[in-house]
C-alpha cells in the first residue's frame, strides 16, 4: 500500500468535525478519485496527509512511513496541487518551479524542470511573471510546482476547476504518463464523469465519512445494469412458473413486472422474455427502461446520509 | 538539516530585495543624510561633544541602530506574512522541512538585508563625519545580533498578524518609542535620575550602549551587561518561535 489511513479524524478549532474515522488504503501506482459534494472533507483529508492540517486522531502512513514521526520521508514523496490557485504573483514561472524543487531539498536539475514545463506547455512562458498568466496557465504552474521534485504520490485537489477541455486533455495525459512511471495519483472531484474517465478506483466521501470505495469496473458494472418495466393489463398474484428462468420481480401492486439485465452482456434476454410472455398470455400496456447511473448511485448514497 | 531548503528560502527572500534594490538602498542613504542635517547640524551646533566625542560622531551608532531595528522587523514580518497572505504557505508546510529550517531561511535573509543596509548607512555617515571604530569585530557582532534578534521578533509578528494593520502596529507602537527613549541621540546619563532608572528597563538602551562602545569605548552600561541583555532578548524570541512551531499557532489548523 502506498497510502494507508486508519481511524483518521479531524475536529477543527471551532468544534466542527470534518473527518470522522476515515479508513482508506490506496495502492501503489493507482489513480484514485475522491468523490464528494462541497464540504465533504476532501481537502481536509488531503491536507492532513500532506502535513498542512494536524490530525485529531488516527494514523496515516505513506510508503510505510508515519506522516507525523517521519514527516521528512513522507513529504519528500508527495507532490500537492491545492484547490486554490495560490502563487507568488511577482515571480517568474521558472523561478517558482525551481523554488519548489529546492524547498524539497532536491539538487537543481535543469533538464527535469525543462521536461515538466514542456509537458505542461509552460516552457515558452518560463520567464513570464505569474500575474501575467491566465487562470488555466496558473493551474499549470501549480502542477509544475508539484512535479518539480519528482514526487511518487501526486495529490490533485479539484484539478479541473476552471479548466477548459484542451487543458483537461493535457492534464489527463500528464496524469497517465505519471502513472505509467509508477506515480500514485489521488484526485478529488465533484463530478462522476471525471472519476469515471480517469480513475482506477473511486471513493465517495460525505460528511467526513467514506461511504463507498469501489473499483471503477465494479461501479461501471452497477452502472451497466438496466431495468425493463412492463405495465400489465391484468394483475398477477405471482410471477408465472413458465417465466421463472427470467430474472423477474413482480411489483407489490401486481401490475408491473420488472426485469433486470446487463447491457454489457452478450445477450440481454429481452427477445426470449417477450416471446415467453406472449406464450404465457401475459399482455402489457406499456413498457419503459431505466438505467441506474453512477450519478444516481451517488446521489442516493449521499442522500441516505443523515 | 535540509540545508538545500534553507538555502532556497534564503535565496528566494534575497531575490525579492533585488527587485526593489534601488529603493532599498536609496532610503537608508536619504535618512542618514536627514539625520545629519537635522540632528547633527541643528543640535550639534549647541552640543559640541559628549564624553569627548563630537556630537555628530556620537549619534552615528544610535542612528544606525534606529534604522536597523525597524528594518529587521519589517523585512522578517513581511517575509513570512506574505506567503500567509497569498496562500503559498501551503508549500512550506507540506515540504520536508522542519520549522527551524524555515526560521533560519527567513530570519537569516531578513537579518542579512538589514545588516547590509546598516553598513550602507555607516558608509554614508562617513561622508559627514570622520569615523573611527575602535572595535570593528564587536561592532559587527552587535550589528548582526541586533539584526537577528529583531528579525526574529519580526518573524513572530508576521506569524501572529492576521491583517496588514496588525503587521504595522507593533513596530509603530512599541519599537519606535523604545528606540527614541533608548539613548539614540543622547547619553542616558544626561537624563534626570528617575528616567535613568526607567531607561534601564528598555532593552534598546543596552543595544545602543554596547554598539556605541564598539565605536568609541564609551557606554551607558557595561559591555558585558549589554551582551547579556541581548542574549536574554534573543533567547526570549527563540522560545516564542519554538512555541509557535510546536503548536502550529496561526500556521496550521
Ligand atoms: N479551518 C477550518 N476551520 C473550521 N472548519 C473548517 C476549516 N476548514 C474546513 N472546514 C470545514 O470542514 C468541512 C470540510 O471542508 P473541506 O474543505 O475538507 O471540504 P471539501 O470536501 O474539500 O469541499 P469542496 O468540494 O467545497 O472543496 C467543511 O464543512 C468546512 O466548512
Ligand atoms: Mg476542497
Amino acid at each position: 500500500m502506498m497510502i494507508s489511513v486508519s481511524h483518521l479524524s479531524k475536529t477543527y478549532d471551532d468544534g466542527f468535525q470534518a473527518l470522522k474515522g476515515i479508513d482508506l488504503e490506496i495502492g501503489r501506482g493507482e489513480i484514485f478519485a475522491l468523490l464528494g459534494p462541497n464540504g465533504a472533507g476532501k481537502t481536509t483529508l488531503i491536507s492532513v496527509i500532506c502535513g498542512i492540517v494536524t490530525p485529531s486522531g488516527g494514523r496515516v502512513t505513506v510508503d510505510g512511513h508515519d506522516i507525523i514521526s517521519n514527516y521528512r520521508a513522507t513529504r519528500s514523496l508527495i507532490g500537492l496541487v491545492p484547490q486554490e490557485l495560490t502563487t507568488d504573483a511577482f515571480e517568474t514561472v521558472g523561478h517558482v518551479v525551481r523554488f519548489s524543487r529546492g524547498l524539497f531539498g532536491k539538487k537543481p536539475d535543469a533538464a527535469h524542470i525543462e521536461k515538466v514545463l514542456k509537458d505542461l506547455s509552460l516552457w515558452d512562458r518560463r520567464d513570464n511573471q505569474i500575474m501575467t498568466l491566465s487562470g488555466g496557465m496558473k493551474r499549470r504552474v501549480m502542477i509544475a510546482k508539484a512535479l518539480a521534485h519528482e514526487p511518487r504520490v501526486l495529490f490533485l485537489d479539484e484539478p479541473t476547476a476552471g479548466v477548459d477541455v484542451e487543458l483537461r486533455k493535457e492534464m489527463w495525459q500528464v496524469v497517465h504518463d505519471l502513472r505509467a512511471s509508477g506515480v500514485t495519483i489521488i484526485l478529488t472531484t465533484h463530478y462522476i464523469e471525471e472519476a469515471e474517465e480517469i480513475a482506477d478506483r473511486v471513493a465517495v466521501i460525505n460528511h467526513g465519512e467514506i461511504i463507498l470505495v469501489e473499483d471503477k469496473a465494479e461501479l461501471m458494472r452497477k452502472l451497466g445494469k438496466k431495468q425493463l418495466e412492463l405495465e400489465l393489463h391484468a394483475t398477477l398474484k405471482a410471477v408465472p412458473k413458465k417465466l421463472s428462468q427470467h430474472d423477474l420481480v413482480l411489483a407489490a401492486d401486481g401490475l408491473r413486472l420488472i426485469y433486470t439485465y446487463d447491457t454489457h452482456a452478450e445477450r440481454t434476454g429481452i427477445t426470449a422474455l417477450l416471446k415467453d410472455l406472449h406464450e404465457a398470455g401475459i399482455r402489457f400496456r406499456d413498457l419503459q427502461t431505466t438505467q441506474s447511473s453512477l450519478e444516481e448511485i451517488f446521489v442516493s448514497l449521499v442522500r441516505s446520509e443523515p | 538539516m535540509n540545508w538545500r531548503a534553507i538555502w532556497t528560502i534564503y535565496k528566494h527572500e534575497m531575490s525579492r530585495t533585488r527587485r526593489t534594490l534601488a529603493q532599498s538602498v536609496v532610503s537608508p542613504v536619504i535618512s542618514t543624510c536627514l539625520y545629519f542635517v537635522v540632528f547633527g547640524s541643528a543640535i550639534g551646533s549647541r552640543i559640541t561633544e559628549i564624553e569627548g566625542v563630537s556630537y555628530g560622531a556620537f549619534i552615528v551608532p544610535g542612528m544606525i541602530m534606529l534604522s536597523l531595528r525597524p528594518l529587521s522587523v519589517t523585512n522578517a514580518s513581511f517575509g513570512i506574512y506574505f506567503p500567509k497572505f497569498t496562500g503559498t504557505i501551503y508549500e512550506l508546510l507540506s515540504a520536508p522541512i522542519s520549522f527551524i529550517e524555515i526560521v533560519i531561511g527567513y530570519v537569516g535573509a531578513a537579518a542579512t538585508k538589514s545588516t547590509c543596509l546598516a553598513l550602507i548607512m555607516l558608509a554614508t555617515a562617513h561622508l559627514f563625519v570622520p569615523l573611527e571604530i575602535l572595535h570593528p569585530f564587536w561592532m559587527l557582532l552587535f550589528m548582526v545580533l541586533t539584526a537577528t534578534t529583531f528579525s526574529l521578533l519580526g518573524f513572530i509578528i508576521g506569524i501572529w498578524a492576521i491583517n496588514f494593520e496588525q503587521l504595522q502596529i507593533i513596530p509603530l507602537l512599541v519599537i519606535t518609542p523604545l528606540a527614541f527613549l533608548g539613548g539614540t541621540f543622547y547619553s542616558i546619563t544626561m537624563l534626570p535620575p528617575t528616567w535613568q532608572t526607567v531607561s534601564l528597563f528598555n532593552p534598546v538602551v543596552y543595544l545602543v550602549s554596547g554598539f556605541r562602545w564598539s565605536f568609541y569605548e564609551i557606554s551607558d552600561v557595561s559591555v558585558g551587561v549589554s551582551l547579556g541583555m541581548i542574549a536574554v532578548f534573543l533567547g526570549t524570541c527563540l522560545i516564542v518561535v519554538w512555541y509557535i512551531f510546536k503548536t502550529g499557532y496561526r500556521l496550521k489548523s
